[in-house]
């Protein structure tokens, strides 16, 4: 089992942000539709190569979205979920509001990455609100993207500045959707989360007892088979 | 009853104090700003406002609500880098906030275009925005119950419309356009272009005109364009 276990470090060191997104990206399954979430998860745009087909879903009324647009393809009505002037694909498409949000929930969209305050052990996710009393509640396409897509990856640090683990028995941040992350990357682990529990893949700059020492739920190791 | 008006001030003049008023847009992209602005200069207030936000900036729906027109806020996304003018007004007790996940906003607008009663969706359950509302196990899924958002009045952009008020739209401008068309009892669509009928595609018109009730054009300066009419003609 010990032998197990050391071997799924993959990393010397914790991954950095560019890294994550690297690794994310050559997990998307080729031919993937998928819809990266506004912040961290924009990264992964970076990394998808032309030769793993993967449309881009924006929730604002585009498949076949293409890069962050500069100079002359700069277009106001050419926008991602963030607002940022972004370009087109050929083979794009555009739809209205409530059609991109059928393509959500429906179940279309393979993959979502979404940024998260925290994860629970059985894969809730709270990412849109601190429920803080002062703070201004804005959840956008955040809950019906957690609820709609087959698979939810979430990537974030796995630790709060604070140093208290962002994956927790139970979320103590309001929901943004109940048991809907199935995988979750992090600078020092990915974690597979599920009805049973949380299983660890591979780590990074730790073993799996030290992450342990980090995270207040019970972790093992996913099988090799299931990487 | 389709009208094509020369003037943003007579476009807007369905909206009376305490309508509901739907803005098209996503961020700035689709915001009919000379509406907005003719419907700032008409003095209505005491309006319900449904937008995915709550106004960026110092333009369009932020000085609605700076200016204190608007009573309440229907929207997803009300909290950005510059939405100040919201926020002074939020944190002061000054508008009303009826926080929608953006996907269930837009089905609620669907929904009352097309006559729907409202409708079980997964999205939200077993969240605070869930809270108080009916609740049910369909296919092995939480769904909560979500009822229509109807309008007294849509103020929306297009790129173009043709005689009869068919219209077509450009790129992510689309979003909440055609949806919010087909809610309002009255809707206003500022327009680009307006071309002869019969010089749209039949198969690729998005809004058919049966929705639109009064088109105003707004030439690339801004302004509102005189002329349409004989256009039309």
């Amino acid at each position: 089992m010990s032998l197990v276990e050391t071997s799924i470090q993959t990393s010397e060191t914790p991954l950095g942000r560019d890294d994550l997104a690297r690794m994310v990206a050559r997990d998307i399954a080729p031919g993937s539709f998928v819809n990266l979430g506004i912040g961290q998860p924009t990264l992964v745009s970076n990394y998808l190569k032309p030769e793993q087909n993967i449309t881009l879903h924006t929730e604002n009324g585009m498949l076949g979205m293409g890069p962050v647009a500069t100079g002359d393809q700069i277009d106001g009505d050419l926008i991602n979920a963030g607002k940022i002037p972004v370009t087109e694909l050929p083979g794009a498409s555009y739809f209205h509001h409530a059609d991109s949000f059928a393509i959500m929930r429906g179940g279309h969209l393979d993959i979502c990455v979404l940024g998260a305050f925290q994860v629970s052990a059985t894969g809730d996710l709270a990412n849109w609100h601190t429920g803080a009393p002062d703070a201004i509640p804005a959840v956008g396409g955040a809950m019906d993207l957690a609820t709609g897509a087959k698979d939810v990856f979430v990537m974030m640090t796995l630790l709060t500045r604070e140093g208290a683990s962002k994956i927790v028995e139970a979320c103590t941040y309001p929901l943004t959707g109940v048991g809907c992350v199935t995988r979750v990357y992090t600078d020092k682990a990915v974690f597979l989360t599920g009805p049973d529990g949380v299983r660890v893949r591979e780590t990074f700059g730790c073993t799996l007892e030290e992450l342990q020492a980090l995270v207040p739920v019970p972790l093992t190791a996913a099988p090799a088979v299931e990487q | 009853m389709l009208n094509f008006v020369d003037s943003v001030q007579a476009a807007v003049s369905a909206v009376r104090d305490g309508s509901t008023v739907m803005i098209g847009g996503f961020g700035n992209a689709g915001q009919p700003f000379e509406l907005i602005d003719a419907l700032l200069e008409s003095g209505a207030t005491d309006l319900t406002v449904v937008n995915n936000n709550a106004g960026q900036g110092d333009q369009g729906l932020a000085l609605l609500i700076k200016e204190g027109r608007v009573r309440k806020m229907i929207c997803s996304f009300p909290r950005q880098s510059d939405s100040w003018h919201f926020d002074a007004r939020y944190k002061a007790g000054q508008i009303e906030l009826e926080l929608v996940p953006q996907g269930n906003l837009a089905e609620r607008i669907r929904a009352a275009g097309a006559g729907i009663g409202g409708f079980f969706t997964p999205t939200g359950y077993g969240t605070m925005l869930a809270e108080g509302k009916e609740t049910r196990i369909i296919e092995g899924r939480g769904q909560v119950f979500e009822t229509p958002i109807h309008a007294d009045v849509a103020l929306i952009k297009a790129l173009k419309a043709d005689g009869v008020g068919n219209l077509v739209y450009r790129k992510t401008a689309r979003n909440f356009g055609p949806i919010m068309a087909a809610a309002a009892k009255h809707t206003v669509v500022q327009v680009s272009e307006i071309v002869p009928t019969g010089a749209l595609d039949p198969e690729n018109i998005v809004t058919p005109g049966i929705y639109v009730n009064s088109i105003v054009r707004i030439d690339s300066s801004g302004a509102a364009a005189a002329g349409t009419a004989e256009q039309v003609a």
